[in-house]
């Protein structure tokens, strides 16, 4: 899958003969280096799931997150580069802080999420900078729209989704997310299936310590995107470790 | 001024412009501008100021419309208005009465004073002949009116301050907003309610 760009990969500003501007499917190939997040838009809400890497036991537990609080009523999960990730929920929030100041409203996701989408296309034309190094999920929920869930990759895209998946594990982590009926399941039972679908994902022998991140926001948090609340948490995890011991467990029948 | 009735809104005003107190340069000028198919303002202070901040706003709502791929909310019309008079406010002197129909939050009026603020009324009264309808709107405003009951609300306060303010008179502008659309009634000087006096 992999192929050398050699002469044509040293900006973003050039073409390759057949039509690739390397410099953006190299970001997006770190993008594919880090750890897995997943987003499901339900009937009432949307959850967001994120495989955070410990890669030290020094690290003080909750730090780096990579779910941020763009707005009141609006959740990002990143997967990638985390400063770039960082720089560009600042971004997201002040396009989201003009709108709501200049219109009087909460602002649509679609609209915000093309407004970033725009800022992160204008990396990809010039040779002076490069292109951001990572791909971000949004997801709100408001009473006029309803759930709303839109990703964005490093070269400027952005799509609406029912579910998607962003960082290694994403191939796998979308077969999953299509088994779900996502439209008919509410956020409570979607929160779940996402902390399964993460450990389902999660590689034991490659990568060792994680820890999940879960948030949501929906009608369960009154359109406000929070941090799952513990209990809620801990029920998820411990579905998501039965489910995995089960399958462990017809596996060694079958043998 | 403008009134929420069940279903719509109503945003009336008289048609005459002075010159100092003295002369009427107009009898017939129309206060009411449709920003938007189902959002009309009224101006307030210095038209001169009005005029320019309401093109202003109306461009910006238009551009923010077709983004956003919907008809505007009344609130972003709202809040435009109040960021140019809030901003501006050392070289402006304009207000404006905002009302309108959404299919967010349905029929709404909002107020933007001269200084740039703004709030949501049920209804609302302004210019020099309102301070002679105040007692009266406050009496008769009822909410969840019919849009009948709307109009003869709207109707009797304009002849009303339009029968004591000696700045004010004319014909009486309405329009009625709801769903559908809005809707201009007239109504000549000579055709209004008369009360005591007159």
């Amino acid at each position: 899958m992999s192929s050398i760009g050699t002469g044509y990969d040293l900006s973003a500003s050039t073409f390759s003969p057949d039509g690739r501007v390397f410099q953006v499917e190299y970001a997006m190939k770190a993008v594919e280096n880090s750890s897995t997040a997943i987003a499901v838009r339900c009937k009432d809400g949307v959850v967001f799931g994120v495989e955070k890497l410990v890669l030290s036991k020094l690290y003080e537990e909750g730090s780096n997150k990579r779910i941020f609080n763009v707005d009141k009523h609006v959740g990002m999960a990143v997967a990638g580069l985390l400063a770039d990730a960082r720089s560009l929920s600042e971004v997201a929030r002040e396009e989201a802080s003009n709108f709501r100041s200049n219109y009087g409203y909460q602002v649509p996701l679609k609209h915000l999420a093309d407004r970033v989408a725009m800022y992160v296309h204008a990396y990809t034309l010039y040779s002076a900078v490069r292109p951001f190094g990572c791909s971000f999920i949004l997801g709100s929920y408001d009473v006029d729209d309803g759930p709303q869930l839109y990703m964005v990759d490093p070269s400027g895209i952005a799509y609406g989704y029912w579910g998607c998946a962003i960082g290694k594990a994403k191939q796998a982590a979308k077969t999953e997310i299509e088994k779900l009926s996502m439209k008919d399941m509410t956020c409570r039972e979607v929160v779940k299936e996402v902390a399964k679908i993460i450990y389902i994902v999660h590689d034991e022998v490659k990568d060792k310590a994680f820890e999940l991140d879960l948030s949501w926001v929906g009608e369960v948090t009154n359109g406000r995107h929070e941090l799952v609340p513990k209990d809620v948490r801990e029920e998820a995890e411990k579905y998501a470790k039965d489910s995995l011991e089960e399958e462990d467990d017809s596996d060694e029948d079958n043998m | 001024m403008a009134v929420t009735f069940d279903g719509g809104v109503i945003i009336g005003s008289d048609s005459r412009a002075t010159r100092g107190g003295e002369e009427v340069s107009s009898k017939t000028i129309n206060k009411l501008v449709q920003v938007h198919q189902r959002i009309f303002c009224c101006m307030a202070g210095s038209l001169a100021d009005a005029q320019a901040v309401l093109k202003t706003a109306s461009f910006q709502l238009n551009l923010h419309s077709v983004q956003m791929e919907a008809p505007p909310r009344v609130i972003a019309a709202a809040s435009l208005l109040r960021k140019l008079c809030y901003h501006n406010k050392d070289e402006l002197q304009a207000g404006f009465i905002t009302a309108g129909w959404d299919p967010q939050k349905g029929p709404q009026v909002y107020v933007v004073s001269l200084g740039g603020m703004l709030i949501s009324q049920p209804f609302t009264i302004a210019g020099s002949g309102s301070t002679y309808i105040y007692g009266y709107t406050d009496a008769k405003y009822r909410p969840h009116m019919t849009r009948e009951e709307g109009l003869q609300f709207v109707t009797n306060a304009l002849a009303l301050a339009m029968g004591r303010d000696n700045v004010s008179g004319g014909v009486a502008h309405l329009v009625v907003i709801t769903e559908e659309g809005a809707e201009h009634v007239v109504i000549p000087g000579n055709k209004l309610p008369k009360f005591h006096d007159e």
